[in-house]
C-alpha cells in the first residue's frame, strides 16, 4: 500500500507535463493511484503532493470532495445501484435487498472476498431506464432481481472481464495527446496563437 | 496677495486617478480604486456584519453574511460587499429591509447547525456568531431537526484543538495556514453538508504560527490548549502591550484575570506584525506563571541556596562591588529587559566605572552593524532586493518571516539568501545560494557580479537582512560579507536581526560592550582571575554561548557571581547570590525591536513573590553604593534616557508612543571592527559545523510553558546523504561527532537539502550538547563524523 511505482510515477510526470500548473494534474494522478492500488492510499496522496507541489492535506481536501475516489479498499466489482426516485419507483429497492441477500452483505460495505462492494448511489441521469445500477461505472438498465443474480455470476465467473475492467482501471489518464494538440506548460495567459486544432476557425 | 484662492484660478489640482467616491446609506465616502465595499465602509465606521473577511487575507466571500443593496441600472441589486470592489459613483446601502431580510437568513442558516453550547465554549462572549446573531439575527430559528453532530474537540496539533460542530467553514484558518504562513496543513475536506476542516490524517497542523488560527476562528471552533476553560472573555482584563520574546517585537494584548496572565493576542500593527503572532511568543505567558519563577532572594551557603531578605542580598552585592578591584566587574545580559532597564544599569555602570558590559550572549553582530544606514521591517518588503545574510528567519524572527514572505508572495521584492543550509525562506527566494559557511564574504564579489544578480541589484532598493546564521562561526564572517554587499550596493541599508527582545535597546541605552570588551573576552578575563563580581542580568552563558568551555570557565573563574533572574538557570544555580526578577508582564516601560522601533510594554499583573523590576534592582544597588540616582519613578528614568541619549526623545516616553511605536535612530557604541578572518579551508575528511537555532528549544521561557515545553526535538546531526554513506553509516543510527576539542555521540540524519561537507546540528535540543566541540577563539568549527 504504497506510494506510486516507478511506472507509475513516469506517467506521473508525463501527466504534470500537460499542464501550465503542476497542481492541475493532482485529480487524474488520484486516478492513476486509484488504479494502482485499488482505492486512494494515504501514502500515494502525499506522494501525489511532494510530485505537484502541494501539501498532504490539500490532496486530501481535493480528493474528499469526489465521490469516486476511495479511501478504503473496495472490491474488485462496485455495484453502485440508484435509489433516486424513478428507480425507487421501478423497485430498485427490491433490487437492493437481492443484491444483499445475494452477497451476504450490508449496502455500503465488501464481501469478504473483496470481490464485491454494494454501494447506495443517487440519480444516474437514466431516469428512461429505471431502475438502473452501474458497475465499476458501467450501466446496466431495467435490472430485474434475476438479471441481478445473473450479472453477479457472470461477474463472479469472469465472463464480463472484457467490458467491465477491475474497478479503478482508468483509460484518459493514458490517453495520448499529440503534440500539436498539448497545450503544454505554458500559461494560459502566455498563449498568444490560436491552437492549431481550430484550423483557421474563428475562436469563439 | 498672501492667499491663493483657488476658485478663482483655473489651477485646479488634478483629480487622483486612484480616487473613487461612493455613497453607503447616503454618505459620501472617499475609498482608492481596488478597495472593497466593506473596507470603505469599515473606514467610516459602517459596520457590516461579516465571518471570513479578513483585512490582512485574500478575500473569498464565503459566509455571505456581507450582503449590501448596491444600486444598479435594474434597481438595487444584493452583492457581497467583500468581494465588490468600489466604483466611482456607487450607490451602496447597508441597512434596507432586503439586506436586514438577508442578513438575517444568513445567520439563521449558520446557526442551523451550529451547537447553541456558548454557556460552556470558550469564545462565548467574545464570539463573533454569537455577537452577531444578536445584532444583525433574527432572534429565533426556524430549525428543530437535529443538529449535525461530530466527534467534540479533536486535537489538530499539539496547540490546538478543534470542534467541528461549532465549525461555520469561514475558511480564515485555511486561508491563514495556506496564505499566511505558507504551511497549508489544514483543509476543507469531504462535501456539502459533511464539509469539514481537518489536517491529513497523522499529519498534525505543526505550524510555527497556528495560533493565529485560532485568534481568527470567528466562532469556538479553533480553541488553544493553553486557554482552554480558563476563563471567560468578560473576566478578563486586558491592557496593549509589546512582545518581547525575539527582536520583531510584535503588539499583543496581555490579558489576565485573577492576578495571573491567561492569553496574549496579537494586535495589528502595520509596520510589524499586522496582528499576527508565533506560537511562541503567543503561549509562553505559561512560564511566567510557572511554579518553579524564584520568589525571594536567595543566597550560596556552602553548596544549597539559602533565602534571605531583599535587603541583606543587596548589601552582600553591594559590599562585594565595593571591596572588587577596580575594572573587574562585569555585567552580562539585559536584553531581556526593559529600555528603562538598561538605561539604569548603564548609569549604575557608568557611575561605578563598570567598564565590562554586554547585553548580546557572544551569538549576534558587533553593534558596527547599527553604523549602516538602516532599514526597516517596511522598508525591507516595500521593494527592491532583500539579501539574506542570517539565521533562518522562519525558526528565529518568525513574524519577520510573515511579513518577508508575503512580500515575496506579492512579487514586491526579491529574495537572495546567502546560507550554509536550507531555511524557512529558502522556497521563497530567488537565489538560494548554499555558501559553506566561513565562505560567504569571498564568494560575494564573484556572487554579485552575475549578470542577473547585478541587474536586480541595481534596479531598486536593496535591504541587507544580517545576523548570525550559525554560532559555530564568527561574527566578523558575517561582518565581511555585509562589508562585501555595501562594497557593490553601497546605498543598501541593513535589518540588524539580533537575538533576544529589547536587545537593540539595551546595547543603544548602556549596556553595549565598551572598547571590545564583548561578552568573549569578559567571560576570557573571568576565566583568567580578573572578574571579582560576574553579574549576570538575565542571562544564562552556560546555557547561550556557543563556547560552552569559555562560559563554563569564565563562570567559574568569577570570585562572585550575581544572578537576576525570573527562573534558577543552569547559569543561575552557579551562582553567590541570585536576585529574583519582574518577568515580562508584571512591569511597565519601553522596548526596542530590530528596527530601532521604540513600543511600550505594560505591567498586568503583580510581580512573582518578592521579585523586581530590574531597574529597581539597579537603583538600590546605586544608593547603596553611594551613588545619586534620583529615579524614583518610570517617568523619571523615561525624563533622563530623553535627555542623555541622542536620538531619544521626548516623544519616546510610555505616555507618547502610540501602539506603532517610533523609529528612533540611535546608534550604539561601536568598538573597532572585529578583524576580518579568514576560515581555513576545510580539510576533505572533516565537516564544517553548521550551528543554529530552532524556534522551540530548551530555552528556559519555552521548558517552563507547559504546552511549548515538549516541542524541542532529539538533537541530531543532518549530512547530506551522500556523506551519509562516506562516513559508512544509516539513518538514525549514532555517530560520534569530535573534533580536537571533545567529542560527542549523536544519531545522524540524511537531508538532501545540506551541502555536502557540512553538518547541520539545531542548537539546545534534546540530547549531546553538541557546543562542546565550539572554541571561541577559532573563527569556524570543522568535526570528524565516525561511525561507531
Amino acid at each position: 500500500m504504497a506510494r506510486l511505482t516507478e511506472e507509475n510515477i513516469r506517467l506521473a510526470r508525463e501527466i504534470i507535463g500537460r499542464y501550465p500548473k503542476a497542481r492541475s494534474a493532482t485529480i487524474p494522478l488520484l486516478h492513476l493511484a486509484q488504479e494502482q492500488d485499488g482505492y486512494v492510499t494515504n501514502e500515494a496522496m502525499s506522494h501525489i503532493g511532494e510530485l505537484v507541489g502541494a501539501s498532504s492535506a490539500e490532496v486530501f481536501g481535493t480528493a474528499s470532495f469526489y465521490e469516486m475516489f476511495k479511501f478504503e479498499p473496495v472490491g474488485k466489482y462496485l455495484i453502485n445501484i440508484c435509489g433516486t426516485m424513478s428507480c425507487a419507483l421501478m423497485g430498485s429497492e427490491e433490487l437492493m435487498h437481492q443484491a444483499e441477500e445475494r452477497l451476504g452483505i450490508k449496502m455500503g460495505s465488501t464481501t469478504p472476498d473483496g470481490k464485491f462492494t454494494l454501494e447506495h448511489a443517487e440519480c444516474q441521469a437514466a431516469c428512461t431506464e429505471a431502475p438502473c445500477l452501474q458497475v465499476n461505472y458501467r450501466y446496466r438498465y431495467r435490472v430485474t432481481p434475476d438479471e441481478l443474480d445473473a450479472l453477479i455470476d457472470d461477474l463472479a465467473a469472469g465472463n464480463l472481464s472484457s467490458e467491465i475492467p477491475a474497478h479503478g482501471t482508468v483509460a484518459v489518464v493514458r490517453q495520448h495527446i499529440p503534440a500539436d494538440r498539448a497545450v503544454g506548460a505554458i500559461a494560459p495567459e502566455l498563449v498568444t496563437e490560436n491552437p492549431a486544432w481550430l484550423d483557421g476557425k474563428a475562436a469563439l | 496677495m498672501t492667499t491663493i484662492d483657488t476658485t478663482e484660478t483655473n489651477d485646479v489640482p488634478p483629480k487622483d486617478p486612484n480616487a473613487v467616491s461612493i455613497t453607503i446609506n447616503g454618505r459620501t465616502v472617499e475609498a482608492r480604486k481596488g478597495d472593497l465595499i466593506i473596507a470603505a465602509a469599515d473606514s467610516v465606521d459602517e459596520y457590516i456584519p461579516r465571518f471570513c473577511y479578513h483585512p490582512r487575507m485574500s478575500s473569498v466571500g464565503m459566509c455571505r453574511q456581507c450582503m449590501v443593496e448596491v444600486e444598479g441600472p435594474r434597481g438595487p441589486m444584493m452583492v457581497v460587499s467583500c468581494m465588490t470592489p468600489v466604483a466611482e459613483g456607487q450607490i451602496v446601502r447597508t441597512d434596507t429591509p432586503q439586506v436586514k431580510r438577508a442578513q438575517e437568513g444568513m445567520i439563521e442558516l449558520l446557526l442551523a447547525n451550529h451547537p447553541l453550547d456558548c454557556p460552556v465554549c470558550d469564545k462565548g462572549g467574545e464570539c463573533p456568531l454569537q455577537d452577531q446573531a444578536f445584532s444583525h439575527g433574527a432572534g429565533e430559528s426556524r430549525f428543530v431537526e437535529e443538529k449535525r453532530h461530530y466527534e467534540k474537540p479533536i486535537p489538530i496539533s499539539d496547540l490546538v484543538f478543534l470542534d467541528r460542530e461549532r465549525c461555520i467553514l469561514c475558511d480564515r484558518c485555511t486561508r491563514f495556514a495556506d496564505e499566511v504562513a505558507g504551511d497549508p496543513l489544514i483543509s476543507f475536506t469531504q462535501r456539502g453538508n459533511n464539509t469539514q476542516i481537518m489536517t491529513f490524517p497523522d499529519e498534525p497542523f505543526a505550524s510555527y504560527f497556528s495560533g493565529n488560527t485560532v485568534q481568527i476562528c470567528p466562532v469556538g471552533a479553533l480553541t488553544a490548549s493553553p486557554y482552554r476553560f480558563k476563563a471567560r472573555p468578560w473576566d478578563l482584563e486586558q491592557r496593549e502591550s509589546t512582545c518581547t520574546t525575539c527582536s520583531v517585537g510584535c503588539r499583543t494584548v496581555v490579558q489576565s484575570s485573577r492576578d495571573e496572565l491567561l492569553r496574549y493576542q496579537g494586535v495589528d500593527s502595520d509596520p510589524v506584525n499586522w496582528g499576527w503572532l508565533c506560537d511562541k511568543g503567543r503561549f509562553n505567558f505559561q512560564s511566567t506563571n510557572s511554579e518553579d519563577r524564584l520568589s525571594t532572594p536567595q543566597i550560596k551557603s556552602g553548596d544549597s541556596f539559602v533565602t534571605s531578605s531583599w535587603s541583606d542580598a543587596l548589601e552582600s552585592v553591594a559590599r562585594v562591588i565595593r571591596h572588587s578591584r577596580e575594572g573587574s566587574v562585569a555585567i552580562l545580559g539585559g536584553a531581556r529587559g526593559t529600555n528603562e532597564d538598561a538605561f539604569v544599569w548603564g548609569a549604575l555602570a557608568d557611575a561605578a566605572g563598570i567598564t565590562m558590559r554586554d547585553a548580546q550572549l557572544d551569538d549576534g553582530l558587533p553593534a558596527s552593524v547599527f553604523s549602516h544606514p538602516q532599514a526597516t521591517i517596511d522598508s525591507a518588503c516595500a521593494g527592491g532586493t532583500v539579501i539574506l545574510l542570517a539565521p533562518d528567519i522562519k525558526e528565529e524572527l518568525p513574524v519577520l518571516y510573515l511579513r518577508l514572505r508575503d512580500a515575496v508572495q506579492k512579487k514586491r521584492i526579491r529574495l537572495i539568501e546567502i546560507s550554509s543550509h536550507e531555511t524557512g525562506l529558502t522556497k521563497y527566494a530567488w537565489k538560494s545560494i548554499r555558501a559553506e559557511s566561513g565562505t560567504a564574504a569571498a564568494a560575494m564579489p564573484a556572487l554579485l557580479a552575475q549578470a542577473d544578480i547585478a541587474a536586480q541589484l541595481a534596479s531598486g532598493p536593496v535591504v541587507i537582512v544580517a545576523g548570525r546564521p550559525n554560532l559555530a562561526e564568527s561574527a566578523s564572517h558575517t561582518m565581511d560579507a555585509v562589508d562585501a554587499v555595501l562594497a557593490v550596493a553601497p546605498s543598501a541599508s541593513v535589518l540588524p536581526v539580533l537575538r533576544r527582545g529589547n536587545v537593540r535597546g539595551a546595547l543603544s541605552l548602556g549596556l553595549g560592550p565598551r572598547n571590545g570588551n564583548d561578552a568573549a573576552a569578559i567571560l576570557n578575563a573571568s576565566a583568567k582571575g580578573n572578574v571579582d563580581c560576574l553579574i549576570l542580568l538575565g542571562a544564562d552563558p552556560l546555557s547561550d554561548i556557543a563556547d560552552v568551555d569559555l562560559a563554563r570557565r569564565g563562570i567559574a573563574g568569577a570570585k562572585f557571581v550575581v544572578a537576576i533572574d525570573t527562573f534558577l538557570t543552569a547559569s543561575a544555580s552557579h551562582a553567590d547570590v541570585v536576585l529574583p526578577a519582574a518577568a515580562y508582564g508584571e512591569k511597565d516601560g519601553t522596548t526596542m525591536n530590530l528596527e530601532g522601533r521604540v513600543t511600550s510594554v505594560v505591567q498586568k499583573i503583580t510581580p512573582h513573590g518578592t521579585s523586581r523590576a530590574d531597574w529597581i534592582i539597579a537603583v538600590e544597588l546605586m544608593t547603596l553604593l553611594g551613588h545619586e540616582s534620583n529615579f524614583t519613578t518610570l517617568s523619571d528614568i523615561q525624563d533622563a534616557m530623553s535627555a542623555a541619549v541622542p536620538g531619544f526623545g521626548s516623544t519616546t516616553t510610555t505616555v507618547a508612543i502610540k501602539r506603532d511605536g517610533i523609529v528612533v535612530s540611535v546608534t550604539p557604541p561601536s568598538s573597532t571592527s572585529a578583524s576580518t578572518s579568514v576560515a581555513a579551508p576545510r580539510n576533505s575528511y572533516e565537516f564544517r559545523l553548521d550551528l543554529s537555532r530552532k524556534l522551540f528549544d530548551r530555552a528556559i521561557g519555552t521548558i517552563t510553558s507547559p504546552s511549548l515545553a515538549n516541542l524541542a526535538t532529539e538533537a541530531n546531526v543532518f549530512i547530506h546523504p551522500l556523506d551519509l554513506d562516506r562516513v559508512g553509516t544509516a539513518e538514525g543510527t549514532n555517530v560520534r561527532v569530535s573534533n580536537s576539542h571533545s567529542s560527542i555521540v549523536l544519531p545522524v540524519r540524511a537531508l538532501s537539502s545540506i551541502p555536502r561537507g557540512t553538518a547541520w546540528v539545531p542548537f539546545n535540543q534534546i540530547g549531546a550538547d553538541v557546543r562542546e566541540l565550539v572554541r571561541r577563539n577559532e573563527s569556524i568549527t570543522d568535526v570528524r563524523i565516525e561511525s561507531m
